[in-house]
């Protein structure tokens, strides 16, 4: 069965399936969601009014047997950076999404009755669209255990909570995992526009149907020494392990872990914190430190992590959370930690962004740094209800920087810069800079090879070769964000050679075509420059392309750096 | 020489976290990974005083040496 574009239009509240245009056969993904918001969006409207479209697209190996090939994407124009958005996140929907047929879904106007809420139910026949009551207000986990009693254990989710529904600009949407726990795209507000267009759910109807392969053969043998490449990564134990969250022993050790909202390199605390420690307490209670947030994955970073009674606390506990809770809130205690991981699971929204502004509410003095049970508090009572403070912090760490008069406000684009400082690993500090999404690791994931000595080694304190590093990182991110493929095989396709034809092959034999190398490099230019374009529609400059100005002035220990990185060389980035 | 050794991840298995120890002057970081019978192909990442080495460096009294297995995340 050909693949379909579903769209939808919320203001007359119907629905239909289109044949995909030629331009967009070669596409999924990131890819295909940059595409069509570029190519369907009024690059100045309003995010959150009638003109602004949500996108979800499967990637290109999405639904087939292909070893972590379950990503989806989500882009619209964003209302936290008033850039493009993609955001991709794991869960159950890309596959399933994709052997339905559905190559992209577009959801698109505001209904005429703003006070009503409604579902989307998606089949391979299309899309029905109704009205919602009962799971309105609630939170992501309850939306998932209703829906799997009224549909069924096997229905897909992806859902609001109440931070989308309030249309904060840092409120996430949810995808329900193997274990009916939730993954997110977590960045940029996408949350708030499919609350701007009342849809409190997408339902994913389970299928027996399955995704063409064009030459069945060639597509397992690819498949398995993709796999091997996967599995053999040394790189991939380690996130077995101990998860994302290994590296914040590794970052700290580095001098670049932001701490105290961005005045010092390195956390006393760190230890409490670190993905050792994790490990540890999650063995000690009876949780599980390997878990998979798509069916197929061979890597499982994710994990259970328990409380100390042994029941079920969060899962997906990544190292951004953790960090931003940890180091930069200075909240030594993972158990804190934690519950505000899980309330902010429940509300619907990014753990980055929204954690980010709480040091820089810790810095304005709304509440103090290391006050963990004070966070957990806010998020329920403040956040959760949509008070005036809970909505000053759920619209993102520039919101509270302006309400509080703070100027020390690590955002670009008005987007929380995430786990690593740029003063002390400048390759992550042009990727925040010049990212089409605003500040964003994993764009551009320069960590790698500053630091952990993947793909090379550019010295993290040296001006030079970041913008080289930075630029081919983005290339590469941008095509393999498109193939469903979730980011971390490029630790094995940076270091094994196997790997790369491997999933060239995959695409190859999937769609019965001939791509080579340069044709995936082409494709990743092509999508930064479709990005970059929307931007610039926008109103964007080179000049929006800059740190925030304290980063300049203000050494950081231990190494004692500024960012010195000139703006010329930050504009050369775009020179491809 | 006196050194602060710290060990990370799976390195801490039946070893240590950090530990304080003397070694002979001119030994190098590579020599301080194998007597603690870690394979230099299993490192990934060496510091000294927060600066990435070589495993030809060779540390000052005092330095602290971090010893990382290849890692990722993000």
């Amino acid at each position: 069965m050909a693949d379909k574009i579903f769209r939808v239009n919320m203001s007359d509240l119907s629905a239909k399936v289109e044949a995909v245009p030629e331009g967009w056969m070669g596409l999924g993904g990131r890819g295909l969601t940059s595409t069509i918001v570029a190519a369907e969006v009024k690059p100045t409207c309003h995010p959150l009014g009638k003109n602004n479209k949500l996108v979800f697209a499967p990637g290109l190996l999405s639904g087939t047997q292909a070893a972590n090939s379950g990503r989806l994407s989500c882009g619209a124009k964003s209302p936290l950076t008033g850039t493009i958005k993609e955001s991709n996140a794991g869960g159950t929907s890309a596959q399933m999404l994709a052997k339905l047929g559905v190559k992209a879904l577009i959801i698109e106007g505001l209904p005429a009755d703003a006070g009503k809420w409604y579902s989307l139910h998606l089949t391979a026949d299309g899309v029905t669209i109704a009205e919602e009551t009962e799971v309105i207000g609630q939170g992501n986990f309850a939306v998932v255990q209703t829906l799997n009693q009224r549909l069924g254990d096997k229905v897909g989710v992806i859902t609001i909570g109440p931070a989308g529904e309030m249309k904060m600009l840092g409120a996430n949407i949810s995808i329900k995992d193997p274990d009916n726990h939730l993954r997110s795209h977590g960045r940029g507000g996408l949350g708030a526009v499919m609350g701007s267009k009342r849809i409190k759910f997408i339902s994913v109807a389970p299928t027996d149907q399955k995704v063409a392969i064009a030459d069945p053969e060639a597509f397992k043998v690819a498949g398995r020494t993709f796999a091997k490449a996967l599995i053999d990564n040394p790189i991939s134990k380690a996130l077995g392990q101990y998860g994302t969250n290994v590296l914040v022993n590794i970052i700290n050790e580095s001098g670049g872990l932001p701490t105290r909202n961005f005045t010092s390199g390195q956390f006393a605390g760190h230890e409490a914190i670190s993905g050792e420690t994790m490990y540890d307490t999650i063995v000690a209670r009876g949780g599980k430190p390997k878990h998979n947030c798509h069916p197929g994955c061979v890597i499982n970073c994710s994990q259970i992590y328990a409380d100390a009674k042994g029941h079920y606390k969060t899962s997906g506990f990544e190292y951004e959370s953790i960090w931003a809770l940890g180091a930069d809130c200075c909240v030594d205690n993972l158990d804190h930690i934690a519950e505000a991981d899980n309330i902010m699971d429940d509300l619907g929204i990014d753990s980055i962004e929204t954690a980010v502004a709480f040091g820089v509410a810790m810095e304005a003095g709304v509440l103090q740094f290391g006050d963990g049970a004070e966070v957990c508090r806010m998020l329920r009572e403040e956040v959760g209800k949509g008070t005036p403070l809970g909505r000053i912090l759920g619209n993102g760490a520039g919101s509270v920087g302006r309400a509080y008069g703070v100027t020390r406000v690590p955002v670009v684009k008005n987007q929380a810069i995430p786990a690593y400082d740029p003063r002390a690993i400048k390759g992550i500090g042009i990727t925040y800079a010049t990212s089409t999404q605003g500040a964003d690791h994993t764009m551009g994931y320069t960590i790698a090879t500053n630091i952990l000595g993947v793909g090379g080694k550019v010295d993290p304190l040296s001006k030079e070769g970041q913008v080289e590093l930075s630029r081919n990182l983005q290339i590469a991110t941008a095509a393999i964000d498109s193939t469903g493929m979730c980011l971390f095989v490029a630790f094995a396709a940076l270091d094994d050679a196997t790997c790369l034809p491997a999933l060239i092959d995959l695409l190859n034999a999937r769609y019965g075509i001939h791509l080579v190398a340069d044709d995936v490099t082409n494709l990743g230019m092509s999508i930064l420059k479709t990005e970059r374009a929307f931007n610039l529609a926008a109103g964007f400059t080179n000049k929006d392309d800059r740190l925030p100005e304290f980063f300049l002035e203000e050494p950081i220990a231990p190494h004692n750096v500024v960012w010195d990185i000139s703006d010329e060389a930050i504009d050369s980035f775009w020179n491809f | 020489m006196q050194l602060t050794v710290k060990l990370f991840a799976y390195f801490r298995d039946n070893r240590f976290k950090e530990q304080l120890a003397d070694y002979p002057e001119g030994t190098t970081v590579e020599d301080i990974i194998r007597s603690l019978g870690i394979k230099p192909d299993e490192v990934g990442v060496t510091m000294i005083n927060s600066r990435h080495c070589s495993l030809e460096k060779v540390p000052a009294p005092g330095d602290q040496l971090a010893i990382f297995p290849m890692i990722g995340g993000g």
